[in-house]
């Protein structure tokens, strides 16, 4: 059984976070720190497991980590699974993402982290390996969004022109712009 | 309605959406919570509105914020109001939401059965999966109650997808509502088979899981894995099918004969990694399984061993780590197959990657011998040396501790060497706890090796010298404490006691615990020089020494702790006793000079009375040897002997020692006995009080009371009336005799031919050997007693307790069972398939009280059979119920004899027994068609 699917960035950062044990939110929190600290403090030229850190599991756990750039990607998982397994589904599951992505990189996860937990759910189900083939996890994911397309067709059209725009950042640079102190610009003003 | 629609779009061009958040939080790294809780507010303001797609969006920046540690569970009725939504894209963000956030103790979650099942029989299969993945993270008993039917008709579906993930989700569902396992096996049994391989892996996946906990319930299931496991070729169920039968080895030695040629060949052919190393780990747990090494075994073996080493000389730090890890298993069984690779081993000991080290580690405790195991722990200093960070440090200095002192220190031919060794590491830097690692090893040494101590109390005098001489070296503290101890109790071995007893004299700011130890064995050593002085008649030396020491006592007993304080106290009155009488002595010295010198000869020497307070030979006790002590006849310890007594504490509470390792009986008392002279009548008051006090205490032991009493009572034995008591105790001193002296004349024998081993020669030469084996004998007989004490099934208790915390638990299912009827009549209408079934079973209801006994009976029956035809896995199944069936009725008609109140019903019953005998064997047999 898979624990957890962390992913975070070399800052500790969370990217993603997926528990299927239940954990109250401050308890998550920790748990990712401590496995930020556990994992960052290691070579990149090191083998990728360690054992269990303290918050998470026990001895019958394992952290089973990869380094990609500025993402870790960690399962936390027992002895069930096999270790070299766990680290090819973690290769699977960035290469499904880069495939998705096009190149994916940490800002195709900082901002769709939706879609990359729906990219994780074709992969991991309730902690069970579900789908470990690369081309029936695109399919279906490719099904699902033409599913979605389908669904906004003309409807969401002004939605996505709105998003479109939005893009361009224009409605926070309009909530941005900052407009001077209207009460202090009058006081301000002398006559 | 369609303005209304557009209108909510227009809105939404302002509402910030996810993207919008997450920059807005890049955007405002400085007063990040305070922007957060500006977007909580404004959440809070779109989930208020109509707009289910604005709600979706308030959703969806929610499981954002949930990520970065946000509560959101008040927003659990909106998330559901958008998982109802009828837009697939809506839903989505709905599901997900749920599955961070719900927990199956939600209260909410009842709101969703009845979405979740309509879900489920959506007809989009992205819809029912939707709903299968969400539900697998929070699903709760009621809801896996009321939806297990729903997903055991998922179970055949026709899309595979669907299949699929209905499997797994029966593993979370059997996980809340156990008693959904036995309907639901035949079918999730069948999964095992389905034409899809994602579907067939999704069940292997369930069932490895479920065996796992349980793995005697599912051997039926071996010719169905033994045949997928032949024939797959997908790596993945491999996996899994191999770690399977690695849990299942160990409950039928058979099948583990049968696997080791398929597996074997899978480690030849495989070019995975992955796979070849489980087929090893699996390989490994057979040949543990099955005890006794049959011919073929030894190269099975060589084949891991060869294999692993290929991984362990990987350049892949991954492979390198699991070949250790598996290498660590095989030294448990077969250590000489892994000595061949020491060179190996200690080459990983070199790596650079620590958790590669910490194997080795593991490892090297197979690896040593007599000859090479001084060469082995200079290496590990060297590493300690180089080593950073605490924990690797401290797991290579237990490491070193554990690898010398294994067997009795079965490896250390020069103990010289070993004193040597703590000794050094006393001098190095170590976490809070390894200090009391090493000071428990040097005195375990020396107490249990006599012929050592001469030598490491040298060494410990010296380590008193430099502690005191120098500030620089940091040594240990609890080192010092068994350096002051040792010190103190061997004082005979000491070159120079003055000297030591100088450096002793010059502690400063210690713990409680050391001071008070230095300060006990100041007065040890002072009382050992004075002997020598007062047989020369060198008066002054000793009036100048209790001079020195005086001086330093009444700064002690200015210390804060109370345990100093009594200490320093007793020493200073003991130091005036000595000087008063040994001015007395001094002053007559030279009276006698000139008047006649035969009258000083009968006079007794001051120094023997007081040597006399520690007199006693220390001899190790076994750890639960107080627990033995058998109670005596006619002593009640729950009775009161006398009323409690209030007022009175236990003013010489129980020794100090409880957390050492030597308990020393004849010397309990010393601390107070010299500053009053407690009449009988105290002690024996205080004694009940006592008593009192740990009846009412409940973490005091019961056994402890009596040891308590064994070791106090001991030297009041003739004063006090009590005593009678403890002519029923002896059985304990014996005992602890007999072990001590077992251990020390085996370590006297090894260190007299240290040089060369040759112990068990001397063993046979000499007249004791025959004595000592016998004694050797019945001290691992009481050794066995000891661990198992009457009533204390602690270990057992404690597994118990384990389990009840582990769901599994409830999954003890025997499966070859025929389903239990209250389960069948919720059973869903697909039970429709076979109503014949169905009807015995409601019958069988009633009697089922009645049928529990033959029940078990049976079922151990048809396991046995089942394991049988297990092995014989290539032939056809059909002939196989039969001959089950025929071999069983006798028997069965045998029970039913037995039981003469059974009625005509249960007869009914029995065949339907009978019929589901079936249910281990193919599943043809269960449904009629």
């Amino acid at each position: 059984m898979i624990k957890a699917i962390l992913v975070f960035n070399n800052h500790g950062k969370p990217r993603l976070s997926k528990f299927y044990q239940y954990f109250a939110e401050d308890m998550q929190q920790q748990i990712i720190k401590e496995t930020f600290q556990l994992v960052s403090k290691r070579d990149d030229n090191v083998c990728n497991f360690l054992e269990g850190g303290s918050l998470i599991g026990g001895s019958d756990y394992k952290l089973i980590y990869r380094h990609y750039a500025t993402l870790y990607f960690v399962f936390c998982v027992d002895s069930s699974e096999s270790e070299l397994g766990i680290l090819d589904l973690i290769q699977v599951f960035v290469e499904t993402l880069d495939k998705c992505f096009e190149n994916v990189c940490e800002l195709d996860l900082i901002f769709h982290v939706d879609k990359v937990h729906f990219i994780l759910n074709e992969l991991v189900m309730g902690g069970m390996v579900l789908e470990t083939n690369m081309n029936e996890i695109l399919t279906r994911i490719e099904d699902q969004n033409k599913l979605e397309k389908q669904e906004a067709g003309i409807s969401a059209a002004p939605a996505r022109a709105v998003s479109a725009v939005k893009n361009m950042n224009i409605p926070q640079q309009i909530k941005d712009i900052k407009l001077p102190d209207l009460p202090q610009a009058i006081k301000d003003l002398k006559f | 309605m369609a303005l209304k629609k557009v209108k909510g779009n227009i809105e939404r061009m302002f509402d910030k959406n996810l993207t919008d958040l997450v920059r807005g939080i890049r955007n405002n790294k400085e007063n990040e919570a305070k922007y957060i809780s500006q977007c909580m507010e404004d959440i809070k303001q779109e989930l208020r509105q109509d707009n289910l797609a604005v709600k979706s969006n308030a959703i969806a920046k929610l499981t954002y914020l949930q990520m970065l540690g946000y509560d959101i569970s008040w927003a659990g009725f909106n998330i559901i109001e958008v998982m109802s939504s009828n837009k697939f894209t809506l839903k989505r963000i709905g599901y997900l939401a749920a599955s961070q956030s719900f927990h199956c103790d939600s209260e909410l979650l009842m709101l969703t059965t009845n979405m979740i099942r309509k879900e489920l029989n959506s007809q989009n299969q992205y819809e029912a999966g939707l709903a299968l993945t969400s539900l697998s993270c929070y699903i709760s008993t009621d809801l896996a109650r009321d939806l297990s039917n729903d997903i055991l008709t998922l179970l055949s579906s026709t899309k595979p997808y669907i299949r699929k993930k209905a499997v797994l989700m029966m593993y979370k569902v059997f996980l809340k509502y156990p008693e959904a396992l036995r309907p639901a096996f035949p079918r999730l049994k069948e999964k095992l088979e389905d034409p899809d391989p994602g579907v067939q892996s999704a069940a292997v996946n369930v069932v490895c899981e479920l065996a796992r906990k349980n793995p005697k319930n599912y051997l039926s299931l071996a010719p169905v894995f033994f045949k997928l496991m032949t024939t797959s070729t997908n790596n993945w169920m491999l996996i899994k099918i191999i770690k399977l039968f690695g849990a299942l080895t160990p409950l039928e030695p058979r099948l583990g004969k049968k696997l080791i040629e398929p597996l074997t060949n899978l480690i030849h052919s495989t070019s995975a990694m992955s796979l070849l190393y489980e087929c090893i780990n699996t390989v490994i747990a057979v040949l543990i399984s099955i005890s006794s090494g049959m011919p073929n075994h030894a190269a099975s073996i060589q084949l891991c061993v060869q294999k692993l080493r290929i991984l362990i000389e990987d350049s892949d730090q991954n492979l390198k780590y699991l070949g250790l890890l598996a290498m660590s298993k095989i030294l448990k069984t077969h250590p000489k197959s892994v000595q061949a690779h020491k060179d190996l081993i200690l080459q990983c000991m070199e790596d650079k990657d620590e958790s590669i080290r910490l194997r080795a580690l593991d490892l090297l405790y197979g690896m040593v011998s007599k000859k090479n195991l001084m060469e082995i722990v200079k290496k590990l200093m060297v590493h300690m040396d180089k080593a950073e960070g605490t924990v690797y440090r401290d797991e290579l200095l237990s490491k070193i501790i554990l690898i010398c002192s294994q067997n009795n220190y079965q490896f250390i031919t020069n103990f010289e060497w070993y004193i040597t060794v703590l000794v050094e590491l006393a001098q190095m830097e170590f976490g809070s706890k390894q200090g009391h690692v090493i000071g428990s090893q040097l005195m375990d040494v020396c107490i249990r090796v006599q012929a050592i101590r001469s030598f490491a109390v040298t060494e410990m005098g010296q380590l008193l010298e430099v502690y005191t001489s120098t500030s620089q070296f940091t040594i240990m503290q609890e080192v010092l404490y068994a350096a002051a101890w040792l010190t103190g109790e061997f004082a005979s071995e000491l070159e120079s006691p003055e000297n030591t007893l100088r450096s002793m004299l010059k502690y400063k700011s210690l713990p409680q615990h050391i001071e008070s130890v230095f300060i006990h064995n100041i007065v040890k050593l002072f009382a050992h020089i004075m002997e020598k002085h007062e047989a020369a008649g060198n008066y002054d030396a000793i009036l100048e020494l209790s001079d020195s020491i005086a001086c330093k006592m009444n700064e002690s007993i200015k210390s804060g702790e109370l345990e100093v304080q009594e200490r320093a106290s007793t020493a200073l009155i003991i130091i005036d006793i000595v000087k008063e009488e040994i001015a007395a002595k001094n002053s007559s010295k030279l009276m006698d000079d000139i008047e006649d010198p035969l009258t000083s000869q009968p006079e007794e020497l001051v120094a023997s009375e007081i040597l006399s307070l520690f007199k006693g030979e220390l001899n190790p006790v076994a750890p639960k040897a107080q627990k033995k002590v058998p109670v005596p006849d006619g002593l009640d310890l729950d009775a009161w002997i006398n009323e409690p007594i209030q007022s009175e504490s236990d003013s010489d509470s129980e020794p100090d020692n409880t957390e050492n390792l030597f308990v020393k009986s004849e010397k309990l008392d010393y601390g107070n006995k010299y500053q009053y002279e407690p009449t009988e009548e105290d002690i024996k008051k205080n004694r009940e009080a006592r008593k009192s006090e740990q009846q009412n205490n409940p973490n005091y032991l019961k056994g402890s009371l009596d040891s308590e009493q064994s070791s106090n009572g001991h030297d009041n034995v003739e004063t006090i009336s009590v005593a009678e008591l403890n002519l029923d105790l002896p059985p304990l001193r014996v005992l602890g005799e007999k072990r001590s002296d077992k251990y020390l004349n085996l370590h006297k024998d090894k260190t007299k031919d240290k040089k060369k081993n040759k112990k068990k020669k001397k063993h046979r030469k000499s007249e004791s050997s025959s004595d000592e084996n016998l004694d050797v004998a019945a001290v691992v007989e009481v050794k066995q007693v000891m661990e198992l004490p009457e009533g204390a099934t602690l270990s057992d208790s404690d597994s118990d307790h384990h389990r009840l915390d582990d769901p599994h638990r409830a999954l003890d299912i025997d499966l070859d069972l025929p389903p239990i009827s209250e389960v069948l009549a919720k059973k869903p209408p697909e039970t429709v398939d076979r109503p014949q079934k169905e009807k015995k079973k409601s019958k069988k209801k009633e009697n089922k009280g009645k049928e529990k006994k033959p029940e078990k009976h049976k079922s151990e029956k048809r396991k046995k059979a089942k394991v049988e035809n297990l092995l014989e896995l290539d032939k056809g199944a059909d002939g196989e119920p039969k001959a089950e069936n025929k071999t069983k009725k006798p028997k069965k008609d045998k029970k039913k004899s037995k039981e003469k109140g059974a009625k005509s019903k249960t007869k009914n019953s029995t065949s339907g027994y009978e019929e589901a005998l079936g249910i281990s064997t193919p599943t043809k047999e269960i449904y009629p068609s």
